[in-house]
């Protein structure tokens, strides 16, 4: 009863909400089981949140995940699941990185060298699970994952072997991407539209990057021909092939198109953050697992993962300081996990009641005289 | 017999079933009596409300008014499993059956006995044999189900209801997959069970049958009992037709020939080797469609009439000598290809392989010609002409929705048959393959549909026909060509052939004598 009127109101706004409720119980009863505060936890969390800073800095870890959530969903949008994001935008990152320190070239050649570096390794890694799942049968879950770990070796070989400065620093890291290379921020922008962040504080020019991206993925979905097939793919395979799909190739150019959107995510931080703008130790390095959760729960649709990103950044940023007042800051992985749990439960049931009452609208209004049971 | 059948007592007794849909009233006023150890018919068009009538009786759901009455007795059923406990079983048109199952495993699944740790497969097979004895349903137990002809299924569906108990069997349309020989078998199965004291209920609009098998009928029209046959020698096909649609009934008889002599597909030394060896599935089939011929395909289902659809569209892997379209040579084209060759198809599963049921109607108007105009360039699609052509076709086709963009579940059967069809014939197809096109759906949109091919026929449309419905094949055809055990067997004029005759092709025995 509750749920019927509730799913009146509108799923796609109220099921977020539903969960985030369900997501602060859930965690707040972990608090409590650990001996902590819920009130204090949450008060802490919001407190942190309103401000400037905070915002700036959601909206730049957003920007990431949101670029890591669209690659995922392109291959969940045909049941592809590509679960080697991360292995594909390592290696993406870590070729880009060097070979973007050793290019001279002037700014409008730099950053777009740099960045089809990064999309092209990405595209040939993903390419390998592609082959073996077309040619073989291998499924996909299974290769991506097993690349992944290959991944991690690889990077590691190649940056200790060939990659790594001969500079003064002591771990291994590749030389620092020159200015010319880099993507600018967006505080001199701010600034003209006449606001002031504050000291310190920097809107990453990635974020456009990520708008891109996201304009770039919807019209590929709804628009082109591609995506039309991909989507048909995802829902129908059968009918996709009768309409003229090849799968093999469509399940190729798919995961290779999941791997170069996975090779830009490395974008954010080598390109765009000034605490890297090289790749070594500390360069984040499991974004694209994150993505899996994000295309998930922002239902592999372009603004849907948008606001999945925020609040994935957000949460991770609120709970940050958590542990200077003594909580554990993984209070936050809880609230993420069951807020994704929560979401995809509440949205398939909504989406199911949405879809039979859209059955009986369409009985009742297309054939108000005619006598047959709905089908 | 007239005498005897009146005499015996009421097994069930619909009393003014009403049952309402949102927007719809399936039932508006059944009454239905059936007499314990007859085989009683119901009868109606597609939407009458046949099926609506029988989930009220088997517990599917609860009618909204009226009574129903089994042995005397008024029931409330709230599942089928209080249908079943009273004696009420139903054999789906659609088999449930697992097809890695053995027919012993399939049959007590949900209903095993012995306890939970211990399955007693001896005492479910000696129970199984002795119903196939009793009632001529004889199977092998211990066969996998996946291994059994269309008939064979329908045996272990029946045997599955007997199994639990039921002494009032409902059949929804069992003869729609069976050819005529296994009809005839089934009906003497029916009449071993009713002669034993059961009863049974079947659903079916092939007139013929109805009236040699039924003791009795009724008749729905539009929700409603529109007649009651004690004893069907009174009437005839005519008078039941009438009650039926309440006019005349369409006919799906071309009037004059238009074949010409140009070749619009020629199809040479065509082989489907079958998975991991064995007997080919389709074996050197060669064939000819002319400009404005109709060319059925007849033949028991799994004979390779669904390779034979899949082949010719590129679908599967076939070595073939030769596959011409209009004088193009498409025999190694993708299925894009040949689509966009002018190669028109209307697939035997629409759901499956003619439509994406969540997407819009005009998405799917769009699927299988989303590489070409009005669609599209071939790198975008054209949502604005998309639209407007669907709108088209909504028209032009008679398809019943309040708007193009609402998803194309929640269409019924028909109306999504006509939309298909539709979107291929508004392509100008050169050959149409036309897999079943008109099955499941209502009188209405069949004669729609037959109008549609006839037209294009006239036009110079050459068509590839592959039906279960031998009047539709007989009809329409100019050439009808028995497929058997994946090969074509005989070529046979339709205007001088029964369904009878047809049938006894199909299985294999040739002419009858």
């Amino acid at each position: 009863m509750i749920l019927r009127v509730l799913g009146k109101i509108g799923p796609n706004a109220l099921a977020p909400l539903i969960a985030g409720a369900v997501a602060i119980v859930v965690s707040s009863i972990a608090l409590l089981l650990s001996g902590h505060s819920p009130t204090e936890a949450f008060g802490t969390m919001w407190r942190v949140l309103d401000s400037t800073e905070s915002l700036v800095l959601i909206l730049n870890r957003g920007a990431w995940y949101y670029v890591a959530g669209v690659a995922v969903a392109i291959g969940f949008k045909m049941g592809l699941f590509n679960i080697g994001a991360d292995g594909q935008y390592r290696l993406g990152a870590l070729f880009a990185a060097y070979f973007g320190a050793k290019a001279d070239l002037p700014a409008v050649l730099h950053v777009p060298y740099i960045v089809a570096i990064a999309v092209l390794v990405g595209a040939a890694w993903a390419a390998i699970p592609g082959i073996l799942k077309v040619t073989r049968g291998v499924n996909e879950v299974i290769s991506t994952i097993m690349l992944n770990f290959v991944a991690i070796g690889l990077t590691a070989w190649l940056l200790n072997t060939y990659f790594r400065t001969t500079g003064g620093s002591l771990t291994a890291e590749t030389r620092t991407i020159p200015a010319s290379g880099r993507i600018p921020s967006l505080n001199s922008v701010v600034e003209a539209l006449g606001f002031n962040f504050g000291r310190g504080v920097v809107l990453q020019g990635y974020v456009v990057v990520a708008m891109l991206v996201g304009v770039g993925y919807y019209i590929l979905l709804f628009r082109s021909r591609y995506g039309f097939e991909l989507r048909v793919s995802g829902v129908n395979p059968s009918a996709a092939r009768a309409s003229g799909v090849n799968p093999k190739r469509m399940i190729l150019v798919t995961i290779m198109l999941s791997g170069a959107v996975a090779g830009l995510i490395g974008m954010g931080p080598l390109l765009s953050d000034a605490q890297y703008y090289r790749y070594g130790d500390q360069f984040p390095l499991t974004l694209g697992l994150a993505g899996l959760s994000l295309a998930l729960l922002g239902r592999n649709n372009p603004v849907g993962i948008a606001l999945a990103a925020i609040v994935w950044a957000a949460i991770e940023r609120g709970t940050q300081p958590l542990s200077i007042i003594g909580i554990p800051q993984e209070i936050g992985v809880i609230l993420q996990g069951s807020f994704l749990l929560s979401a995809v439960i509440v949205f398939e049931v909504f989406s199911r009641r949405a879809q039979e009452q859209a059955i009986r609208d369409a009985a009742a209004r297309a054939a108000p005289h005619t006598i047959g049971a709905p089908a | 017999m007239t005498d005897t059948t009146t005499e015996r007592a009421v097994a069930i007794e619909l009393r003014d079933i009403v049952k309402r849909f949102p927007g719809v009233v399936a039932n508006d006023g059944v009454n239905v009596t059936v007499r314990a150890g007859s085989i009683h018919a119901i009868i109606g068009e597609n939407g009458a409300g046949k099926s609506t009538l029988m989930k009220t009786l088997y517990g599917a759901h609860r009618p909204d008014e009226g009574k129903v009455i089994v042995n005397g007795a008024e029931q409330h059923f709230r599942s089928p499993r209080d249908a079943i406990a009273v004696g009420i079983g139903m054999v789906f048109q659609h088999f449930q059956l697992a097809d890695n199952f053995t027919v012993w495993e399939n049959i007590v699944l949900g209903d095993e006995p012995g306890t939970p740790w211990n399955l007693r497969r001896g005492i479910a097979i000696r129970q199984l044999r002795d119903l196939g004895k009793r009632y001529g349903l004889e199977v092998d137990p211990n066969a996998f189900v996946g291994d059994l002809g269309v008939g064979q299924k329908q045996r272990v569906e029946i045997l599955k209801v007997l199994y639990r108990g039921a002494r009032i069997i409902i059949l929804d349309e069992p003869t729609a997959v069976l050819v005529p020989q296994e009809v005839e078998e089934l009906f003497a199965s029916l009449r071993e069970l009713t002669t034993s004291g059961a009863t049974a209920i079947f659903i079916s609009h092939k007139l013929d049958e109805v009236l040699r098998f039924a003791d009795a009928i009724t008749v729905i029209r539009a929700g409603k009992t529109v007649g009651e046959v004690p004893d069907p020698s009174q009437v005839d096909a005519r008078r039941l037709a009438e009650m039926m649609v309440g006019s005349e009934l369409p006919s799906p008889e071309t009037r004059e020939s238009t074949v010409t002599t140009d070749v619009a597909l020629e199809v040479a030394g065509l082989t489907v080797n079958a998975e991991g060896g064995g007997r080919a599935l389709l074996d050197d089939i060669s064939f000819t469609i002319h400009r404005g011929e109709v060319v059925g395909i007849a033949g028991v289902e799994g004979n390779g009439q669904t390779e034979l659809v899949q082949a010719m569209l590129g679908l599967i892997d076939a070595t073939t000598d030769k596959i011409e379209l209009f004088g193009d040579d498409i025999t190694n084209s993708s299925t894009r290809e040949r689509r966009a060759g002018g190669l028109g198809y209307i697939p035997e599963d629409r759901q499956r392989d003619g439509m994406v049921l969540p997407f819009p109607l005009w998405e799917n108007a769009v699927l299988g010609h989303q590489s070409h105009e009005p669609f599209g360039d071939g790198r975008w699609i054209d949502k604005a002409a998309s639209v407007e052509r669907t709108e088209l076709i909504v028209k032009n086709f008679d398809v019943r929705t309040p708007s193009v963009f609402v998803p194309a579940l929640t269409l019924s059967g028909g109306n999504q048959q006509k939309l298909i069809v539709g979107r291929e014939m508004t392509t100008d197809p050169k050959v149409l393959v036309a897999a079943h096109p008109t099955r499941g759906i209502d009188v209405g949109a069949q004669a729609a549909i037959w109008d549609v091919i006839k037209d294009a026929r006239a036009a110079g449309l050459g068509v590839l026909l592959i039906s279960a419905d031998l009047e539709e094949l007989i009809g329409l055809s100019d050439t009808l060509h028995v497929m058997y055990r994946g090969r074509l067997v005989a070529t046979l004029d339709p205007s001088d052939i029964t369904p009878q005759v047809l049938g006894s092709y199909m299985t294999g025995a040739g002419a009858p004598e």
